[in-house]
């Protein structure tokens, strides 16, 4: 508790910037509707216009909030204005593709540290193609899948999992890994098998490895997601709401998007961090 | 038919040569070890290859890697333009101010333990958040040409090389300190001679991630409307023409220039944190 002063004076300090600067970028419009009107405006009645245009450049916080407020829960979460409803479609696909991405990491993880060629061919792959700006492939994975019959759902959760793929990969070697000597050769001492080694040294020691994957993995995902809905004209999803907010500039419901972009994603990231806090401590490894 | 047989036979033949060499006593050889994953990338590339001639996909939904190249060298002028454009004017304008900016702040911050107990958890948060979404946002603000992309990518690079830089500021000891004050050294006489050499492996950690942070920045920021050059407006208009021999051929320079990028900043690492253990151990 005693770091929550300064997080927020940090938090209340991006507002009053925020503030500042809302003032600051939306005057221009201001000024210029005065001089078209010819009248002469004060500072007074510039800072509460910027505070209240329809279409500001930098909506103030307020409005973003109300346009989120509304978004949430002004409209039946089925209606295609609520925010619930395209966070619900953003947030499906990316739990498919996570939980894809998840599994088929964590099984190549397991080849690759069970088989030395699988180790020297797959793993410089594996490492150079997180130097790669993956994300660009993204409306091309769209576009083909869709061509071949293959829309809605599976389309955006393939990227998402092609996305959270990698950390899983590299975190889980390295924890699968992570067991020493001393540990391995005690297993051997009582004879155990290469199976029994995984099941009850490896696996349990990679955990806290894959959990501090999966928080990056499940980001990532989210991610892919959103850029997965920007190509090809999708209708629903917070990306088609970022796309067709800057097509129609309106300011407030992108931001809305975003922030409801971020909350999501702090959620997510939440959800593993209290699932990794309950599976540390029920198996010993919390200090 | 023998196209695709003929790229499984390849397949095998190759993963069983890579298996034997694997288990050899040569394979610590860096050679060796430079050449094994070569050679699955080339069976991944043959069996490719293989499949697309094989079964006859249509170029619409998978072109070949041969029909990808062929592309390639027709329209080398194309891809350089785009290339210039995203990557030398938005990316690598952008990444070097959004680095330049995160350590400065670090440095700011860095005597005020208090801003540092409140910047942290929030850089931290923000460094998970789905940034790109301020991607429109920002070209509204700045144009379509490649100074929005350079903003888009200031803000994707700042907060994790922000976080990684103050994590690295305390990296050097409190014996190290002491010894540098007990020689009369005064705040920056440390922070430049000591606390700032002793950071720069966590400060490249952060310019490493930043690097791909960069070029995926500047890429999906050309979604949201860009002159009529730059890799992700060509990505974007060559999928609505399914003209996919141009887009894959727009990725495999995205590719090359990422490991670039990142070879080159990993390159810099070397030389200048030689010191460290992860360093020495390798050479």
């Amino acid at each position: 508790m005693k770091s929550l002063l300064p997080i927020l004076t940090v938090l209340a300090a991006i507002v009053a910037l925020w503030y500042a600067g809302t003032v600051w970028l939306n005057a221009q419009w201001t000024h210029d509707q005065a001089a078209r009107a010819g009248v002469e405006v004060t500072f007074a009645e510039v800072v509460a216009d910027a505070m209240a245009q329809e279409r500001p450049v930098l909506p103030a916080p307020h409005q973003v909030a109300r346009g989120l407020w509304d978004g949430v829960t002004g409209h039946k979460v089925t209606s295609k204005r609520s925010l619930v409803y395209h966070a619900q479609v953003t947030l499906s696909a990316t739990l498919v593709g996570f939980v894809i991405g998840t599994l088929a990491g964590i099984l190549l993880a397991v080849g690759i540290v069970h088989n030395r060629a699988m180790d020297l061919s797959v793993m410089p792959w594996a490492i150079a193609s997180q130097t790669i700006p993956i994300l660009a492939i993204a409306p091309m994975v769209i576009v083909v899948l869709a061509s071949v019959g293959v829309t809605g759902l599976l389309p955006k959760a393939v990227i998402s999992a092609y996305l959270s793929f990698f950390p899983v990969v590299v975190g889980m070697v390295k924890g699968l890994r992570a067991p020493d000597h001393m540990q391995l050769d005690l297993l051997r001492t009582y004879n155990a098998g290469r199976w029994d080694t995984f099941w009850k040294l490896r696996l349990p020691a990679s955990m806290p490895y894959l959990f501090a994957s999966l928080k990056v993995s499940v980001a990532a995902s989210l991610v892919g997601a959103i850029v997965g809905e920007l190509p090809a004209g999708a209708s629903a999803g917070l990306g088609a709401r970022l796309l067709s907010g800057s097509y129609y500039g309106q300011t407030i419901q992108i931001w809305a998007a975003l922030f409801a972009a971020a909350i999501l994603a702090a959620g997510l990231v939440m959800i593993i961090g209290v699932i990794e806090r309950g599976t540390l401590r029920r198996m010993g490894m919390v200090r | 038919m023998s196209w695709l047989w003929g790229a499984i036979l390849f397949w095998l033949a190759a993963w069983a040569f890579n298996v034997w060499l694997a288990n050899r006593a040569v394979a610590r050889r860096q050679a060796v070890r430079l050449f094994i994953p070569a050679l699955f990338g080339v069976t991944l590339l043959v069996l490719w290859e293989g499949t697309v001639r094989g079964l006859g996909v249509p170029g619409v939904i998978l072109p070949a890697p041969s029909a990808i190249w062929a592309t390639i060298l027709a329209s080398l002028p194309i891809l350089a333009g785009d290339f210039v454009q995203t990557i030398l004017k938005g990316a690598l304008s952008g990444y070097l101010i959004g680095c330049g900016a995160a350590v400065a702040t670090a440095i700011a911050i860095d005597r005020s333990p208090f801003l540092k107990a409140g910047l942290l958890p929030v850089g931290n948060f923000v460094a998970a958040l789905p940034i790109v979404g301020i991607a429109p946002i920002l070209v509204m603000w700045f144009g379509f040409d490649w100074q929005s992309k350079a903003a888009v990518v200031v803000v994707m690079v700042f907060f994790p090389v922000l976080v990684n830089t103050v994590a690295g500021l305390g990296a050097a000891e409190r014996m190290q300190r002491d010894l540098m004050a007990t020689w009369g050294a005064g705040y920056w006489q440390t922070l430049f001679k000591l606390r700032l050499p002793a950071a720069m492996p966590f400060i490249f950690n952060g310019l490493k991630i930043a690097t791909t942070l960069a070029l995926i920045g500047a890429i999906v920021a050309e979604f949201f409307g860009s002159p009529i050059r730059g890799m992700g407006f060509r990505i974007s208009t060559a999928v609505g023409q399914l003209a996919l021999d141009m887009v894959w051929a727009e990725i495999a320079v995205a590719a090359l220039a990422g490991s670039a990028f990142y070879g080159l900043v990993a390159l810099i690492e070397k030389s200048v944190t030689f010191w460290h253990p992860s360093q020495r151990a390798r050479s």
